[in-house]
């Protein structure tokens, strides 16, 4: 079984390569929307710092039918939006898009849990010795929920690698994609044997690292 | 220092109006303790966020160092609230930050210079008694520990008025005596205003100059320590008082009292300071032919001046009892003839 990672060794480090970039680029694009929604999900909601029953009441809206949608059916939905945005609907480019689409808004659920754990007894205390809205969400909201945050981007850099072996049907490649031609449909069980121990230990290798970093901060 | 006129705060739930506090008037001087007594529920806890506008009154006045806090602009509230220090029942620190950069907390936010704030920290936990903790985190301390790192916090920006949200609640006793003696050496040293609110009539009467009791959003009786001590008005404020003083006869002695129907009176005689009522007595036993016969008696400290209470049985003529009980009143003490044995 072993010698197909000898025979293909272009073919499994070129899918580990495409997963890399496709998860990479993907996560990060995705934070960098998905944090900021979820902050706002917390801070616009009632009673809150920036109480606003509007973005927060439309932004739910938005982000739950988001979540609904599969994403191989959001993958093909949205290729005029892709074709928009990158200029192309197919590869590893064609697939980011609909990856952060699909990534930013599960991270923006998961922030808004990771802040709303944050206890609103330090929030009062930090209105009282009169901090301002911004200082209340970086310097107390940010930093205290940190721990929970490094938990929850694990979490969804995990459905992401999930998410980019369905890529493969816009022809993204990556290592699901890999499973899928040589494994599922020609039958090369070694072929799926091997993209799977090397899926388990990426997944694995991301969990330990989160709980490591959450672990770090939580020490603090 | 703080005043408090006509306040009002109504909250909406669900459509439903419930109103915490109603008409509230509380005047608390520079320098002065003020206690706020009440069950949960009662409204304390709405009534002191209204003083730092944590809660917006729904109407009324709060003034704090002349200034009327609802009319405030957000960044004339937030320069106010630099002003007025608070601390809670929870402590509410920061759980990823160093007791040092709790403490630096607040001069961060006015941007204080880093020796400056370096400097205030580390005068401030040394008068907290917490100088080598600087490092540790809150989880690594006591709940003691953490109420005076949030003390050093609230005392960061040299604050004219500490607000103290049940500050002791969720100590035990001893850890609360020790917190206790801290803000009165705080009040002492330097001059800050103190308004607390509590469930505890222990905290009033160690630390407090004057407390309000509360009961259903009102303030149904306010005045000094020693005045509600010696003379409760309301119910509440009774009960409040038995938990920490009780001046009430023992149930076997009122039921022996009953059965007895002994002849002569039964008087309450509550002293408030150094002067005791010994010699009084005394006097009684040799100017008047009375027999006093002490049935009952509790003597405390109320803050720093001592508070008795003695429920005595004069026997002899209720002529000779008369003019014995106004003798003991022009001696300066209170005396409550108990018409039941109770």
């Amino acid at each position: 079984m072993w010698s197909s990672l000898f025979d293909k060794g272009d073919l499994y480090l070129q899918a580990l390569g495409e997963t890399w970039w496709m998860t990479i680029d993907s996560f990060l694009i995705a934070t960098i929307l998905g944090l900021p929604l979820g902050i706002l999900l917390v801070v616009t909601r009632p009673k809150h710092i920036y109480e606003n029953p509007i973005i927060y009441n439309t932004l739910n809206i938005i982000i739950n039918i988001f979540r609904s949608i599969p994403f191989i059916i959001l993958m093909v939905a949205i290729i005029p939006f892709t074709k928009f945005i990158v200029g192309t609907a197919i590869g590893v480019k064609g697939a980011i898009v609909p990856l952060v689409v699909y990534t930013a808004p599960y991270i923006a659920r998961l922030m808004e849990t990771a802040l709303l754990e944050v206890d609103p007894g330090i929030i009062e205390a930090f209105q009282a010795m009169g901090a301002t809205r911004r200082q209340i969400v970086f310097r107390v909201m940010i930093k205290e929920a940190r721990p929970a945050i490094s938990l929850g981007l694990t979490i969804a850099t995990i459905g992401l690698i999930g998410a980019t072996a369905m890529a493969g049907v816009i022809g993204a490649g990556g290592l699901g994609d890999l499973a899928i031609r040589y494994g599922y449909q020609r039958w090369e069980l070694d072929v799926m044997v091997i993209t799977v121990i090397i899926l388990v230990i990426i997944v694995q290798g991301v969990q330990s690292l989160g709980n490591y970093i959450a672990k770090r901060l939580r020490k603090q | 220092m703080i005043s408090i006129k006509n306040l009002y705060k109504t909250y909406d739930q669900g459509g439903r109006k419930v109103e915490a506090v109603k008409d509230v008037n509380i005047k608390i001087a520079r320098g002065e303790i003020y206690g706020v007594i009440g069950f949960s529920g009662a409204g304390k806890s709405s009534l002191i966020r209204c003083v730092n506008l944590l809660e917006v009154p729904t109407s009324g006045s709060v003034q704090v160092n002349g200034v009327e806090m609802t009319k405030l602009g957000s960044e004339g509230l937030r320069q106010a609230r630099r002003k007025i220090g608070m601390i809670f029942q929870h402590f509410n620190l920061l759980s990823s930050s160093t007791v040092f950069d709790n403490v630096a907390a607040p001069l961060k936010l006015s941007g204080t210079p880093k020796e400056k704030i370096s400097q205030r920290v580390t005068e401030l936990l040394g008068l907290v008694g917490l100088a080598d903790k600087g490092n540790s985190y809150p989880s690594q301390l006591s709940g003691g520990q953490k109420q005076r790192v949030a003390i050093a916090r609230a005392l960061a920006n040299e604050p004219e008025i500490l607000l103290c949200d049940e500050a002791t609640s969720a100590l035990d006793p001893q850890t609360t005596d020790s917190i206790l003696e801290l803000l009165l050496d705080i009040n002492k040293r330097f001059q800050i205003t103190i308004m607390l609110i509590t469930h505890e009539m222990h905290v009033i009467k160690k630390i407090c100059d004057r407390v309000a009791v509360m009961e259903n959003g009102r303030v149904v009786e306010q005045g000094t320590v020693l005045d509600i001590f010696s003379k409760p008005q309301t119910q509440t404020a009774t009960n409040f008082i038995k938990n920490v003083f009780d001046i009430h006869l023992p149930e076997n002695l009122q039921k022996k009292f009953k059965a007895e129907q002994a002849k002569g009176e039964i008087v309450r005689i509550s002293f408030i300071g150094e002067t005791t009522a010994e010699p009084v007595f005394a006097e009684l036993a040799t100017r008047f032919p009375l027999k006093p016969n002490i049935l009952f008696g509790n003597i405390t400290q109320i803050k720093e001046t001592t508070f008795g209470s003695l429920i005595l049985k004069l026997s002899g003529s209720s002529e000779e009892i008369r003019a014995g009980l106004e003798y003991v009143r022009e001696q300066g003490l209170s005396v409550e003839v108990l018409q039941n044995v109770e």
